[in-house]
């Protein structure tokens, strides 16, 4: 069915509008991004290859992996239950766990991470206690853990707040009314209501999760091979003039970013109907 | 749905048991953590690799040294925090005096455990210019002309800075005769400087990499290496009349060494610092060696130049820190001066 002429934009217009959105989409995502591959690749695949793969770069991205499969899923149980709590029930102080849950979004990731060092460091509150039964939190992988916990909190209880309320407790009701478990209230009726919203939350935490930079770094203690996410390593190495190396870590950290992107692409495709259909 | 879920754990559990970092081997040897300061990345490559061979077939030991880089006043931080520092090589000696003091890791007379003020390599502050010198920057008091742009990190978070801004300041003072001129001086001067990086490393980026101002105020190993690494022929080095005599101390961290176990090797570590061979790895690191035989072999590189000492020109490093960076001291009247 066309469209009647008199109700759309001019075609000047329109054109206007859409070569804003994509000159700024090229200015700001593409180029930078051309930037980095270009750059990563200034000396050859051969030299992007030796980069990657060198043992500390290597080291980065086991780190930053093993960081992120521990964060995500922490924060996919914590913000499915601080969701379903807060839409499907009326308890006092529910505005201010909605808050605090929109707090990691406020405070300055360097903030962030200097709470952990002032709790959990060997000036902290409980530095004395930690140092004397030799565990180790701060400058290690717990601590890494901790500040991206800290940080990615909010995505998953974000996405599901407003789609779980809308959904409202109808469709569970008649599930327990019709002699459902809780269990199988959630696994049949609840969780596929709000997967798609669950999967969203945890791509966009995921991909902060492996990107983070500021708390990260002010508690790793930036020990080589051992303490560099792979954005710390791509500091690490910027700062040793080791421009193509940098560059190559950064091209693998976009590339993952593009993993995470695809791979929800791909659902949509794949789940589409279904995804439709229960809306 | 039950078989997909527990596909799906299995999956999981396979991607974390492949992720975990790999432990077992390293066990068998010794580690120690170093933790350093930006520009010396380099330099303890070449040292870690030769010390680990020489460790290796003295005491049949693997040693892995671990390193830790960052400003220095930062990393001093981090190993109040409770980094795990076997040895602390940084770039002046207050740093290492807050360590001693705030967290009571090792004694306040640390510096008179190793030989030289604990420094097994000094260096000093130099102008680094562009090619051919189209300012003609020949001397600090060329830095407070109106065109040029000078480029220096942060005094407040870098020790680079800090030795910048005394040398410069004990040029002034030499120079002019008096605080107050010395004062006039220092806030010509920053009135010159378009930004600052927070640390040494981050401001030689900006001169060299991003091509911003006319001259850098650098360690000289700093500029050495941009000269001979980040470009060769794109800058010079001036030697100005006056600088500092810089001693980047280093000191085996006690209560880390004698809770793991690691005092034997960390100690040896420093020990081999002063040792010919390292002293000359030093040197070509364009470090000033402290060795007279590895000095007399390197003379050609290294301009001589009238070195002024932290401990007889300017009272230590406890009064400097007092007199020109502490919050509310000379260095905050001078930046704000600069700035009107």
């Amino acid at each position: 069915m066309a469209h009647p002429r008199h109700l759309s934009e001019p075609r000047l217009l329109q054109l206007l509008l859409i070569g804003i959105a994509l000159a700024y989409l090229g200015l700001m995502i593409f180029l930078p991004l051309g930037a980095v591959l270009v750059q990563a690749l200034q000396d050859g695949s051969g030299a992007w290859v030796a980069a990657v793969t060198e043992p500390d770069a290597l080291a980065a991205v086991r780190l930053t992996l093993l960081v992120a499969s521990i964060a995500v899923p922490l924060n996919l149980v914590f913000g499915v239950a601080a969701s379903w709590a807060i839409s499907k029930y009326e308890f006092r102080g529910k505005t201010l766990l909605v808050t605090l849950i929109e707090l990691p979004f406020s405070v300055s990731p360097v903030v962030s991470g200097l709470v952990f060092v002032l709790l959990f460091g060997a000036q902290g509150w409980f530095g004395e206690w930690l140092a004397s039964r030799d565990i180790e939190i701060i400058f290690a992988v717990p601590g890494l853990v901790l500040a991206t916990v800290f940080v990615t909190f909010p995505f998953v209880a974000r996405q599901l707040i407003p789609l779980m309320t809308m959904q409202g407790r109808e469709e569970e009701e008649a599930a327990l009314s019709l002699g459902a478990s809780g269990w199988q209230t959630f696994w049949r009726v609840t969780l596929p209501n709000i997967r798609f919203g669950v999967l969203y939350g945890v791509l966009l935490c995921n991909a902060r999760a492996m990107g983070e930079f500021g708390a990260v770094s002010v508690v790793s203690g930036h020990i080589r091979g051992e303490t560099n996410t792979m954005p710390l390593q791509v500091e690490v190495l910027y700062n040793e003039y080791n421009f193509v190396a940098a560059f190559a870590v950064a091209s693998l950290l976009a590339g993952l970013a593009l993993v995470t992107l695809l791979l929800k692409s791909f659902l949509e495709w794949r789940h589409g109907d279904e995804l439709a259909a229960r809306h | 749905m039950a078989r997909r879920r527990s596909f799906l754990l299995g999956v999981t559990a396979l991607c974390v048991a492949a992720l975990l970092p790999q432990r077992t081997a390293a066990q068998a040897s010794v580690q120690i953590l170093n933790v350093s300061y930006d520009p010396t990345r380099e330099l303890y490559r070449d040292v870690n690799q030769r010390f680990a061979q020489r460790w290796r077939a003295a005491s049949k030991q693997q040693v892995a040294i671990r390193m830790s880089h960052g400003g220095s006043g930062k990393q001093a931080r981090a190993v109040i925090d409770g980094l795990p520092a076997d040895v602390v090589t940084l770039a002046l000696a207050y740093d290492i005096d807050e360590i001693a003091s705030r967290a009571k890791l090792l004694p306040a007379n640390w510096q008179t455990r190793l030989p030289n003020n604990s420094a097994p390599y000094y260096s000093t502050i130099v102008l680094l210019v562009r090619k051919g010198n189209p300012k003609n920057i020949r001397d600090w008091n060329d830095l407070i002309r109106p065109d040029v742009k000078v480029i220096t990190p942060n005094p407040k978070t870098s020790g680079g800075a800090r030795w910048n801004y005394l040398a410069a300041w004990g040029y002034a003072q030499r120079k002019y005769g008096s605080p107050a001129k010395a004062r006039e001086f220092m806030t010509r001067l920053f009135r010159n400087v378009p930004v600052l990086d927070s640390g040494a490393r981050g401001a030689t980026t900006t001169f060299a990499q991003r091509g911003q101002g006319d001259v850098l105020i650098a360690w000289e190993n700093e500029a050495f290496l941009a000269t001979n690494e980040l470009g060769r022929g794109k800058f010079e080095i001036v030697a100005p009349s006056i600088s500092i005599l810089a001693e980047p101390p280093v000191a085996v961290v006690d209560r880390v060494v004698d809770r793991r176990g690691t005092r034997q090797v960390a100690e040896a570590y420093l020990k081999y610092l002063y040792t010919g061979e390292a002293q000359d790895i030093i040197a070509r690191h364009y470090y000033r060696p402290r060795n007279p035989q590895v000095a007399a072999r390197y003379a050609a590189r290294f301009p001589r130049m009238q070195l002024l000492s932290i401990d007889r020109h300017f009272g230590g490093w406890g009064r400097a820190q007092a007199m020109h960076f502490n919050d509310g001291g000379l260095f905050d009247q001078i930046f704000e001066a600069a700035k009107r």
